[in-house]
């Protein structure tokens, strides 16, 4: 790796970011299971991550490093609760699937 | 410059498959699998865009601590097994419409948004906050001429110009922990 490293292709990063941000959309938008729910909350979170990483680079500076550092320390709060909030739901309706946990349907 | 690209294009193919085989498998565990291996190349770019640092923590806190977490709880609720997809069939072909449509205008909108050159003279503004402070990383970012997310460089820049969001995070994480073992308490033992 040449000491440029990715630096010169940061067009096809930003790219490649705005294509996981999509599938981690549209993973979210079809499957029914909670927990798969939030891992397509988390490629989203990653994809926002790289874009973040690949313009710091870009603009040769460290502020788009740190916002990662914030936004990983948001997603590992939004994880841990998230998680508390599927085990809890499970253990009353017996199931991780959003359509059943219809209880606030008018 | 041409391994760069060669290692681009395998990287982001590899991020992109298992991106959509996290969404497709039946398997919650497999989907888990392949979401630690599109952060571990995800991690692979960060070191590629100068920052170990932050490649690193991707590792460490991504690709262990949040997905170890989620195998617990995948394991923990015995919902490896999803069953077949119930109802809203309709769903998925608007969602890939949506899907499609969102990644024309965010692509397009993210690519014109960067900046069209690449500043490489302007590291010479950046500079240690604390005077003496990662004295050899900025002295290797002066004759590089990039800035290099060094865990000494990312730590100053955090306890100096991005200290209160620091603090405020510490208080969101404290938050997370006490809600997490609240929600998570048996009822039985709240009447003790």
């Amino acid at each position: 790796m040449s000491a440029e490293g990715f630096s010169v292709l940061y067009p096809y990063l930003i790219g490649l970011s705005a294509l996981l941000f999509t599938l981690g959309a549209i993973g979210v938008l079809v499957r029914r299971n909670a927990l798969i729910l939030f891992m397509s909350v988390e490629l989203m979170l990653n994809a926002a991550n790289l874009a973040f990483v690949a313009f710091a680079r870009a603009l040769n500076q460290l502020d788009g490093q740190v916002f990662v550092f914030f936004v990983m320390v948001v997603a590992a709060a939004e994880v841990a609760v998230g998680l508390a909030l599927i085990v809890t739901i499970f253990k009353t309706k017996k199931s991780t699937n959003v359509d059943d946990i219809s209880a606030l349907k008018g | 410059m041409a391994t760069d690209i060669i290692l681009f294009v395998i990287l982001a193919a590899i991020a992109i498959v298992c991106a959509i085989a996290m969404i497709i498998t039946r398997n919650a565990v497999h989907s888990a699998i392949f979401l630690v291996i599109v952060m571990a190349t995800l991690a692979i770019f960060f070191l590629g865009l100068s920052g170990p640092f932050i490649a690193m923590v991707q590792i460490a806190v991504y690709a262990g601590a949040i997905m170890v977490l989620f195998l617990f709880v995948v394991m923990l609720l015995g919902a490896e097994r999803v069953g077949a997809q119930t109802g809203m069939k309709w769903q998925v072909p608007i969602a890939l419409v949506l899907g499609v449509i969102l990644l024309t205008v965010a692509g397009l909108l993210l690519v014109r948004a960067g900046p069209t050159t690449v500043p490489s003279a302007a590291t010479s503004s950046f500079t240690s906050q604390v005077p003496g402070a990662c004295a050899d990383d900025v002295k290797q970012v002066q004759s590089t001429g990039t800035v290099i997310g060094t865990p000494c460089l990312v730590g100053d820049q955090l306890f100096t110009a991005y200290l209160f969001p620091f603090e405020i995070v510490s208080v969101l994480l404290l938050a997370a922990m006490v809600g997490a073992i609240v929600l998570t308490r048996r009822p039985a033992e709240s009447k003790t």
